[in-house]
């Protein structure tokens, strides 16, 4: 064990070679795109990026994991870890649009409403994480017997929008409810559906240092730097809106 | 030779190194759940219908696996073949495949757009999403741990108490139902042990191609990963009910498979 235990303090130990500190995000599984390419051009540190859902990492950093920076695709999550002094004061850095995602080719869904149809098949976020909550608010305005259907219709809550993405362009489920973002990374495989503006969920993402990271200065400049140019940059490029102002 | 105490101290080091870290996390499960909360998680009914679906899934997987598996090691074990040694390879890969890539191989074959997923579906056939695909990615991971066991354990019967069998008029299948099967149940019943285990556990390949559904495709591991993001102590009692349930399994078929045998 003690073997095993050195093994794992050596590896976290040298993250990289450039002699730059190793930085560990853990972001939302949407931002995969968008932090992939900032976390490229970071000049602080080596940005190791870890993607999941949102409330699969804050759950983690609940249990004791110290990443140096959380992101998520919500403010509930990283303003309830604040609440508990786990993470410093959330910054948010970026809106995103929840849209219903159909695959290019698929004619038969073209608004919400099919999606209550007998044999449409749905997939949707799981009710812990965020993409799931927002799916769970747009339903919400719907007519009772509408959502009842729309639900009956579900056939899968996946853990965090990969899965949903994977599931659609599988042809597994004929719709699912991800962020624009998604769609665009997709490559051209899914089509995009907009929500009417009466049902549309406000989604802002917001990131937070994690108290006791092994590298506050660099985790700041990390955060920060989402409201840089740079960090806009690539934020805008997969498709995010600014804050809020 | 003297045992030397060097090299008996050196392996019960690692023996003990081993044992504490293998352990440490199944005590851990149990220390933070307490019989308390691993009954009121029991009563839980997200958790009963996840406990319901993997024993029905994992049963189903396992007889499957055994009904085709036990002649095809059996094969394997007893006759030779120009390519045999490929074959073998070939049904064990899936044991060492990332669970990840087994649910994608899954889907490009068996799923609607896979290699014979049209074919599938025009069988009338649902897998994907659906209860029977968990079955069938449940079967496809725990296979190999099965046929690996089988086969060895036929591979290990004395040829000459087949034979003597068979000059004795019995036919071939009788000799394996009367003779071969019989000698083979220590390792048969290990074989199905490590497979239902690895099928009860499986996570990775039912996400992606069955993923998850509470009474449908939501299995306890499933579930497990689901309520670790919202309630951990349910998870970790959900955790110690799989533990205890696994343990259980796998005691139990040693048992059986290690009574000594009814004649000889």
């Amino acid at each position: 064990m003690a073997l095993a235990i050195a093994a794992a303090v050596a590896l976290t130990g040298c993250g990289g070679n450039s002699g730059k500190p190793s930085l560990a995000v853990s972001a939302a599984s949407s931002l995969t795109e968008a932090f992939t390419s900032y976390g490229t051009g970071f000049a602080g540190a080596d940005v190791r990026l870890s993607f999941a859902g949102s409330d699969q990492l804050a759950a983690q950093i609940r249990q004791g994991a110290r990443p140096d920076v959380f992101a998520s695709a919500d403010t509930a999550l990283p303003d309830d870890l604040h609440r508990h002094g786990l993470v410093s004061k959330p910054v948010v850095f970026a809106r995103n649009r929840l849209v219903l995602a159909v695959p290019a080719d698929e004619a038969e869904v073209r608004s919400v409403h099919d999606l209550a149809r007998p044999g449409v098949t749905v997939a949707v976020g799981s009710p812990s994480v965020p993409v799931g909550i927002y799916t769970r608010q747009v339903l919400s305005g719907l007519s009772e017997p509408r959502r009842s259907a729309i639900l009956a219709n579900v056939r899968s809550n996946e853990t965090d929008v990969a899965g949903i993405v994977g599931k659609l362009t599988q042809g597994a489920v004929d719709a699912g409810f991800v962020y624009t973002t998604d769609v665009d990374a997709a490559n051209g495989t899914l089509k995009a559906i907009d929500l009417p503006a009466r049902l549309q969920p406000s989604v802002a993402y917001a990131a937070a240092v994690v108290e006791g990271a092994e590298h506050p200065t660099q985790a700041h400049g990390f955060v920060d730097g989402l409201l840089s140019s740079e960090g806009w940059r690539a934020l805008h490029d997969a498709g995010f809106e600014p804050p809020p102002s | 030779m003297k045992p030397s105490p060097w090299f008996t101290a050196l392996i019960a080091g690692a023996l003990a190194a081993a044992l504490t870290f293998l352990t440490l996390p199944i005590v851990a499960i149990f220390v933070d759940t307490g019989p308390g909360r691993l009954l009121s998680s029991l009563s839980d009914p997200v958790a009963v219908d996840a406990l319901r679906l993997s024993l029905e899934t994992t049963l189903l997987a396992t007889t499957i696996i055994v009904v085709v598996g036990t002649p095809a090691a059996y094969l394997l074990a007893t006759r030779s073949f120009p390519g045999q040694s490929v074959v073998v390879t070939l049904v064990e890969l899936p044991l060492v495949l990332p669970p990840a890539v087994a649910g994608i191989g899954l889907l490009a074959a068996l799923g609607p757009h896979g290699i014979v997923g049209g074919v599938v579906a025009d069988a009338g056939v649902r897998l994907v999403l659906q209860t029977a695909g968990v079955v069938v990615a449940l079967t496809f991971v725990a296979a190999p741990f099965y046929l690996r066991q089988a086969q060895a354990a036929f591979a290990a019967v004395d040829r000459s108490s087949l034979e003597a069998s068979r000059t004795l008029g019995a036919g071939e299948a009788r000799t394996v139902w009367r003779v071969a099967i019989p000698a083979a149940r220590g390792g048969l019943a290990a074989g199905l042990a490590l497979a239902w285990g690895r099928a009860l556990g499986e996570f990775g390949a039912t996400l992606m191609f069955a993923g998850s559904l509470r009474g449908v495709t939501q299995t306890v591991p499933l579930a497990i990963y689901d309520r670790f993001a919202t309630d951990f102590p349910a998870a970790l009692a959900l955790s110690a009910v799989l533990v205890a349930l696994s343990a259980a399994l796998l005691l139990s078929v040693k048992f059986v498979g290690g009574m000594p045998r009814a004649s000889r």
